[in-house]
């Protein structure tokens, strides 16, 4: 499949990054990357969630402007502070979610923001006449088959992507960057989009693909860049790389962070799932599994590996097609996290942001705000003795730093907050808590207060469901392991036998 | 140090401080506007205005808004209105109505605004028509509704008059000796529902989650809120509250006609904008809702009583508007 490059003598690179750093508050997401793409070549760019990939495209794209490093095209050195630069220096990129103005035509959103005018008099107007048949050009010259005039909004996910990469063709570019192209594609447009590839580079085009798809890497690329904890571990010809090889160099890490000891012992079995199928068609299906008291259970997996959506369907935010969920062996239904914590089930979102913390309420309304029903007299009124009490008591043991509970929730940092949002479930007293990403975006010493938190209500016999997509935490803190892949449940791991080759192995067994 | 308490200190008060301001800049230009009569007569035309904004002020507090609650308010007026005229007036609207107790159109008017209000309620939180259209529509539907009623023979749309003096009592009726220090009944009743609506919106469990709701409705549903019920109490309880003050605006006029609370939507929303309630949810205080209302009432009557053009109240009152808005809008973008 691979074209014959011309790897000895033409070392002149297209793109160099060099030295690239970046960090986040808590974060190094970039820590001295050299990245660099040969003109022509498909260059894949692969590493685990949060290995970096798309903070380098965004340095890259202009998105993010690095701390430290520099960026040459054709060796020339660039500065690309925007998107508009990025462009203008031959760079586009296809995002894997796609936004295109859905009710104007395919090629209104080719030339958006440089339409071709006409002047008649003193006046300019749009030259739509010129802007079709340019258009029109375009999609011959790419073999693609989509009419210049139709809405966008009528084209299937490929027809997009498509007209996508011909506005970047349309910018000349000389490197086009695409994140995960292919998740929302079917086998047949994976086959047209590779076509499409191809053609670009027969052209000079380079392209930086990013997947997590193994094998279509090692169909479509040339190049494979690994990277894994925000450094780069290196590049490799596709031709010499294997499955295990890319699994291996990906998780390749020395697991030197720490844990708190383990001190949980895991007893019967109190929530089982079975046969759990979601109503989408790429969503989870067919899963089951058992969580017992006292033991913490970590689902593995990839973005895309629907571990969000199977717990929000455990906890009635979604919908469920068929399946049961049994909890102290009685089957339940729970359709809304109303029914969820009555079954005393409790969910710790994902996004905290988003679904968590009400920002202009104070940390004492965010902590009782779930809990309120039991804080209520028979007329209605709030014990506010009892909830201040409460409050006071879950600042003290979760050690949420915040000048005081009127507080509001907005001023307090990312691990305060995420305490907070702990804390509120813990006083609904659940027997079944669940951890999405719990996390995520917090400081080291926060992280570690939360591992200890989990092991402590662990301990104290709780069961505690835990997605997790950092591979340390997985390992460091689950009493077994459930990797999910494409919705799917393809291994469930104790401890023991876990290792990181093994977990992205599963992770990756039907990409 | 102390002029960031100062700053901290304007910011958190400056509504009250633009109130007081403005009653200083009045009294300046003519001192009799600070008599107590002025007063008085500044808190009898807020009240039925209060108990309106107080109505609308939960739900936007919700993110939500009430564009049906001037038309609520007339249908109530109007209702009222027909069912409490003398046995002698001759244009009665029942013309063999016996003498009905004024608690019948005090339940009557709560009870069919707190159905409108009902039904508001779940067109938004059960079939997720944004605010802004479903309460659109209701405010055309019941003016439709009160248009018909309004036009049944023998009344054929004309305005309804003759009450009776029990019950425009309520609104032009007072407690101690006559003159400038007695206390008006509407005050009381506006008072006592400023007091009634504190509490609601501060001690029980449903104002909690009233501002949880606005805050983050997402965050609300994941922990367990009944997201739906209370949206569809809050919209219920407006409707309630406009059905009150319908008619105590017919007991204070002395009449009706079906075009009675035409528009007082907007002054509320204005006045509760004004006084601190954030549009985009989960932020409003009941003190502020009513200081709002104050400031509006003191711009209509001291103005004219220092002999403004009236139009230039209406510019004065958009610019307060679109000022106390901005004003608010930049102490949050300070706080990022």
């Amino acid at each position: 499949m691979t074209e014959n490059q011309d790897t000895g003598t033409a070392q002149t690179y297209l793109l160099e990054m060099r030295n690239i750093t970046k960090t986040f508050p808590g974060v190094r997401a970039l820590d001295d990357v050299t990245f660099r793409v040969r003109p022509g070549t498909v260059h894949a760019l692969m590493g685990e969630n949060g290995a970096g990939k798309s903070t380098l495209m965004k340095c890259l794209f202009g998105l993010y402007s690095p701390d430290a490093g520099e960026i040459y095209l054709d060796g020339q050195r660039v500065h690309l502070n925007s998107p508009k630069q990025a462009l203008d220096h031959g760079i586009s990129m296809i995002h894997q979610e796609l936004h295109p103005v859905p009710h104007r035509s395919v090629m209104e959103n080719i030339w958006l923001g440089r339409f071709p005018q006409v002047k008649i008099g003193p006046l300019s107007f749009v030259d739509h006449k010129k802007m079709f048949e340019d258009t029109q050009r375009l999609m011959e010259e790419l073999q693609m088959d989509i009419h210049p005039a139709i809405r966008a909004g009528e084209l299937s996910v490929s027809k997009i992507q498509s007209m996508e990469i011909a506005k970047a063709v349309s910018y000349n570019s000389k490197i086009i960057i695409m994140d995960e192209p292919t998740s929302s594609l079917t086998e047949r447009e994976v086959e047209h989009l590779f076509r499409i590839i191809r053609e670009l580079r027969q052209r000079g085009v380079s392209i930086i693909y990013i997947s997590h798809k193994i094998e279509e890497i090692l169909q479509i690329a040339d190049e494979v860049s690994i990277m894994r904890d925000g450094k780069y571990v290196g590049c490799w010809p596709a031709s010499e790389l294997t499955n295990d090889l890319i699994i291996s160099r990906m998780v390749g890490r020395e697991l030197t962070h720490r844990f708190p000891e383990k001190t949980n012992q895991p007893g019967e079995v109190l929530m089982r799932v079975e046969g759990l199928t979601s109503p989408l068609p790429n969503s989870f299906r067919d899963v089951s599994f058992d969580l017992r008291r006292g033991e913490i259970l970590g689902i593995g997996g990839l973005v895309g590996a629907q571990r969000t959506e199977l717990v929000e369907a455990i906890f009635g935010l979604r919908a469920v097609e068929r399946g049961t969920i049994f909890i102290n062996g009685q089957p339940v239904s729970i359709h809304s996290p109303i029914d969820a914590k009555r079954h005393k089930v409790a969910l710790l979102t994902e996004e905290r942001r988003v679904t968590g913390i009400i920002p202009v309420l104070s940390v004492f309304d965010n902590t009782v705000v779930a809990n309120l029903r039991h804080y209520s007299t028979s007329l209605g009124f709030v014990d506010a003795q009892r909830c201040r009490q409460d409050v006071a008591d879950s600042i003290d043991k979760l050690r949420i730093k915040t000048p005081s509970m009127r507080t509001l929730i907005a001023n307090l940092s990312g691990g305060n907050q995420q305490k907070v949002l702990l804390a509120r479930w813990l006083l609904t007293e659940p027997d079944i808590l669940i951890l999405d990403e719990p996390t995520r975006g917090i400081d080291v010493g926060a992280k570690y207060e939360i591992y200890t938190l989990m092991l402590e209500l662990a301990a104290r016999g709780k069961a505690v469901l835990m997605i997790s997509s950092e591979m340390p935490e997985l390992l460091g803190v689950s009493d077994r392991i459930m990797v999910m892949c494409s919705g799917r449940v393809t291994g469930i791991l104790p401890r023991e036998e876990a290792d990181q080759e093994k977990v992205m192995r599963l992770a990756t067994q039907f990409l | 140090m102390d002029a960031k308490k100062v700053r901290k200190f304007v910011m958190q008060y400056a509504i009250y401080i633009v109130l007081v301001l403005l009653i200083v800049v009045i009294a300046a230009q003519n001192p009799e506007f600070l008599s107590i009569n002025n007063l008085r007569n500044i808190l009898i035309m807020s009240s039925t205005r209060i108990i309106i904004a107080l109505g609308v002020g939960g739900i936007l507090i919700t993110q939500g808004t009430d564009l049906s609650a001037g038309r609520m308010v007339g249908l109530a007026a109007v209702l009222s209105a027909s069912l409490m005229q003398t046995l002698e007036y001759s244009r009665r609207f029942y013309p063999d109505l016996p003498l009905v107790s004024i608690f019948v159109p005090i339940v009557l008017c709560i009870l069919v605004g707190a159905i409108i209000g009902f039904f508001n309620g779940v067109v938004v939180s059960k079939l997720n028509v944004p605010p802004f259209i479903a309460t659109l529509g209701m405010m055309v539907i019941v003016y439709g509704i009160n248009s018909i009623y309004f036009s049944l023979p023998p009344n054929n749309s004309q305005p309804i008059g003759g009450l009776r003096e029990d019950f425009t009592a309520l609104g032009t009726g007072y407690i101690g000796p006559s003159g400038p220090y007695s206390i008006p009944y509407i005050v009381i009743i506006a008072l006592a529902v400023t007091v009634l609506v504190w509490v609601l919106f501060n001690k029980t469990t449903i104002g909690k989650y009233l501002y949880a709701i606005g805050g983050n409705p997402q965050a609300a549903k994941v922990s367990g809120i009944n997201v739906v019920g209370v949206l569809i109490f809050v919209y219920t309880f407006a409707g309630a509250m406009y059905g009150l003050a319908g008619l105590l605006e017919a007991a204070r006029t002395g009449g009706a006609t079906n075009n009675y609370g035409n528009m007082y939507e907007l002054d509320a929303i204005a006045a509760c904008v004004v006084g601190g309630v954030s549009t985009s949810g989960g932020i409003g205080t009941v003190p502020g809702m009513v200081a709002g209302v104050l400031i509006f009432s003191v711009i209509n009557y001291g103005l004219t009583f220092i002999g403004v053009n009236p139009y230039w109240q209406q510019i004065v009152k958009g610019l307060i508007i679109v000022f106390a808005v901005a004003f608010d809008i930049a102490k949050y973008y300070v706080k990022k």
